[in-house]
């Protein structure tokens, strides 16, 4: 495999956002791209991840174009997935030797329509979506599942919103943050029981850019690149009645694919956008307990879908590049109740 | 590149309107396992799918290739899915064949695939905010007017796109799989057909299909392996440009003639038109055949028309193009790209049956999309690079 | 078996799906304008051509454009389609002349519609203007262009619009 390092990541603030998709995402790009020392045309390759649906337009990605500085004509692909799939296919395209290089970035409004209904059109068409059942449901079906399995109650739950929003004080580019405490949290109602507010995601409207260059490349761009030492994705069964859903075996089988065992971590950053999704991910990652997870609050306090699984990456990456650890693992999922996971390692050098 | 990669199975559906006898499962597991047949293999030998598919609103469904990991048995691999829009059949491969080149997956399978008929495509293209300029009357209405650039530019004779599109609806009668196999075609047919969007008739445009199409890759020494004759990949090359911008040349568009001079470099080619038996290329209305005879080198600038006139684009003319009958006969969008792929490793394995052209040893497959913007191609060969 | 049932061949699922779009600063400066039948379009900065309508980034070199620029609401028609295709979004009668019109002081030529002019009488490099509609019909909308209509001066040469699409 070639050595390939992240060189520079930006992001934008995700608030509900009153500016287009091209306007959002041109000066991270711009960010990104002039972080890495590089010049736009000298970058080997661009891939892109968004959604069709999120967006309410067909073909939301060509957009992405206008923005990245298309011109002369880019070697270019997108996927209809997270970034962090983007980052996948551009660090395949590296590995094949034709490229040195590559642009990656992902863009998600989830403000211009309602989220719940959007997510149900990716349950089975022919038996579940005609009950239109929203995604904060569906994942309190897992919820109730795990906690029955795992023996815990909402108040676990809790603890892990506390510890999240604690967490991401520091994040400028988060929407929930700050000091909480379980009680004040349990005291309001349940959205979707065993589900509160605090369970759910914090949804909001944004970009991610990030620039990848091969060993030498990064050493020559940057003090200390950060290397991507393993990346591995798989799927699960989509039905919800197939699976444990208390279990997630992609993630898992990612995981152990991606090296993520192979030594010490300092940290992850896991796409769990709901507070049990971190604990189930936890278990079937096969974490120590005493990891610490999400530095950045993660996609509890911060969700840009289709772009913060390209944010968890960034986040491990620039806290790595920062020198505030060594070796992490960076995580998204896709579908709904975790069943596709993607695992990358990241180490400095 | 660390491994060559072969194509060692190809499956295609029937194309029809309305395939109303299979559900989205069905119809991808009918492509799929029929190029798991062709490869001598089944689902679990697969390290890894890719799923390339247009705007999820053409099905209604979001992200469909999650409701069918299970039915292209990804269950417990990787699972990518791709969309570049019309040129994403090809892209889709593509990035399939980079997971065997880059060393990472010994056998992938990808599959592409389109099932209009369980929404209205119609519907789901001219999906834009109310504030965009939407006087367009789908792609045929954007199309038009570039076609009727080309002809301004080039001096290109009226029937030119009629002749296309006789050639193409002859040779889908020698193409099981396609949709549209109109019978008694002729000249008069197509020149008399409904004008739609001048200078567009009905019978020099592409149909709405329901179908898909699958390949198996593999890298070198399993495809030396492999029961049939593998289609060995030469050569893959894309470009993207935006869709507007000043001093864009919409008609011969520098993405487009950036990725065949790329391809073409990659695979050793220096005089395409000679050294290429074949190509199978993405013509959604007939003239456009013309147009990228240009485009991909083929032709000088303004003189693709000829090769039309000329009959060199004929079954047995000397760059025969769209053998299959090419997307004016059978048109499942977002499968539409690798048809053309899946076409010309078909000419290089010999496996093409009455549209063969003899003989063919490197066959060309293109794709594009958007604004003609994407452009994905490769380039297969009989023999090893 | 004889009394099987029929197979269930297909199910209808009404989907319906709000969307409350953002036409972003540049789009939005369009608008404005266009309800004043005015058509503002926008470039990065003096000198470079000014996109109409314009799409919030200048693709050529992704920088912003923020800078509004009013062009004439006359032009030269690049290309052309006779369009005899019903369509939803379309209010015209079928067949109506889609046109590629350059306007005067654009770099960008745009999609709109040609009327009051016989079908084969439509040629590239025709001078229009536009047709706007009616004071209490002006809104912020590319309908308040109810159409292009022909402008009596001479045809600009093709070679002049030969590369403009």
């Amino acid at each position: 495999m070639r050595e390939v390092g992240i060189v520079s990541f930006a992001q934008s603030s995700a608030l509900r956002e009153r500016r287009n998709e091209v306007e959002i995402l041109l000066p991270v790009a711009k960010e990104a791209v002039e972080a890495s020392g590089m010049k736009r045309q000298e970058i080997g390759f661009t891939c892109s991840g968004s959604s069709d649906f999120l967006q309410g337009q067909a073909f939301a990605f060509v957009m992405g174009l206008d923005a990245v500085g298309a011109w002369p004509p880019v070697v270019e692909s997108h996927v209809e997935m997270d970034g962090a799939f983007a980052l996948y296919e551009a660090w395949v395209k590296i590995q094949t030797g034709e490229v040195d290089s590559a642009l990656v970035y992902s863009f998600g409004k989830t403000s211009p329509g309602d989220l719940a209904e959007v997510l149900a059109l990716q349950l089975d068409p022919y038996c579940v979506t005609q009950l239109w059942p929203d995604a904060d449901s569906v994942a309190a079906l897992q919820a109730r599942l795990f906690m029955a399995r795992a023996g815990l109650e909402e108040r676990d739950l809790a603890e892990v919103a506390v510890r999240s929003r604690r967490a991401a004080s520091d994040n400028s580019h988060a929407i929930v943050k700050g000091e909480s405490d379980v009680e004040t949290l349990l005291a309001e109602p349940c959205r979707s029981s065993p589900l509160r507010a605090h369970d759910c995601p914090a949804n909001g409207d944004g970009a991610t850019a990030m620039v990848i260059a091969t060993g030498d490349r990064a050493r020559a761009l940057c003090d200390r690149p950060v290397w991507i030492r393993g990346f591995e994705h798989r799927i699960d069964a989509p039905a919800l009645g197939v699976r444990d859903l208390t279990r997630a075996p992609s993630a898992q089988a990612a995981a152990r694919a991606a090296g993520v065992h192979d030594d010490k971590l300092d940290f992850a950053e896991l796409d769990a956008p709901y507070t049990h999704q971190e604990l189930i991910l936890r278990e079937s990652m096969e974490l120590p307990e005493d990891l610490e997870v999400n530095p950045s609050g993660g996609s509890l306090c911060t969700r840009v879908l289709f772009s913060c699984g390209l944010t968890r990456v960034g986040e491990a990456a620039s806290r790595i590049a920062s020198g505030a650890g060594d070796r992490a693992l960076a995580h998204t999922t896709q579908g709904h109740c975790l069943q596709q996971n993607l695992a990358v390692v990241l180490e400095g050098e | 590149m660390a491994e060559l990669c072969g194509i060692v199975g190809i499956g295609q559906t029937k194309y029809d309107a309305k395939r109303i006898d299979v559900s989205m499962p069905g119809l991808c597991r009918e492509a799929a396992l029929r190029a798991l047949e062709d490869a001598g293999l089944g689902f679990a030998d697969i390290d890894a799918v890719v799923v390339g598919k247009a705007p999820d609103t053409f099905e209604g469904v979001m992200l469909p290739e999650n409701y069918l990991a299970d039915a292209l048995g990804a269950v417990g691999k990787p699972l990518l899915r791709v969309h570049t829009a019309g040129s994403v059949g090809g892209s889709t491969a593509n990035v399939a064949m980079s997971l065997v080149q880059a060393g990472i997956h010994d056998r992938v399978l990808t599959v592409a695939w389109e099932k209009q008929s369980e929404s209205n495509a119609m519907w789901g293209l001219s999906l834009s905010p109310p504030f965009s300029v939407s006087v367009v009357a789908g792609a045929g209405g954007y199309f038009a007017p570039l076609i009727r650039k080309y002809i301004a530019r080039s001096g290109a004779p009226e029937d030119t796109g009629i002749r296309t599109a006789l050639k193409d609806r002859l040779n889908a009668h020698k193409n099981p799989y396609a949709h549209l196999q109109i019978e008694g075609v002729d000249f008069e047919m197509i020149a008399n057909s409904p004008m739609l969007w001048d200078p567009i008739r009905y019978l020099e445009s592409c149909p709405s299909s329901d179908g898909a199409c699958a390949m198996v890759l593999a890298r070198e020494q399993l495809a030396d392996d492999a029961p049939n004759a593998p289609a060995w990949v030469h050569a893959t090359a894309m470009r993207s440009e935006p869709t507007q911008f000043p001093g864009r040349d919409a008609v011969n568009p520098l993405a487009g003639r950036m990725a065949a001079q790329d391809l073409y470099k990659k695979a050793g080619i220096q005089d395409p038109r000679r050294e290429i038996d074949c190509a199978e290329i993405y013509v959604p209305f007939s003239w456009f055949e013309a147009m990228w005879m240009e485009t991909m080198g083929f032709a000088p600038e303004g003189e693709g028309w000829k090769m039309v006139y000329d009959g060199a684009t004929a079954l047995d003319g000397d760059m025969p193009i769209n053998m299959s009958g090419g997307v004016l006969s059978s048109n499942p969008i977002g499968a539409s790209g690798m048809c053309r792929y899946a076409e010309a490793a078909m000419q290089v394995r010999g496996q093409a049956g009455e549209h063969q052209v003899d003989g063919a040893k490197l066959a060309l497959g293109h794709a594009y999309g958007g604004g003609s913007q994407y452009f994905s191609l490769c380039i297969v060969g009989t023999e090893k690079p | 078996m004889s009394d099987a049932p029929e197979p269930i061949t297909s199910i209808i699922t009404p989907v319906r799906l709000e969307y409350d779009f953002t036409a972003g600063a540049a789009a939005t400066m369009f608008l404005r304008g266009l309800a004043q039948r005015k058509i503002i379009g926008a470039r990065s900065r003096p000198g470079e051509p000014v996109m109409v309508p314009p799409r919030g980034a200048d693709p050529r070199t992704a920088e912003l454009t923020l800078e509004a620029v009013e062009v004439s609401d006359q032009g030269t028609v690049v290309s052309y389609s006779i369009v005899r295709v019903p369509s939803d979004n379309i209010p015209f009668e079928l067949p109506y002349v889609c046109i590629n019109v350059l306007l005067d002081g654009a770099g960008l030529a745009f999609f709109h519609v040609l009327q009051e002019c016989p079908l084969d009488e439509v040629r590239l490099g025709m001078r229009v203007k536009a047709h706007w509609a009616p004071d209490d019909q002006l809104d912020t909308s590319v309908t308040s262009i109810e159409y292009f209509e022909p402008l009596d001066e001479p045809d600009v040469p093709f070679e002049e619009i030969r590369e403009h699409t």
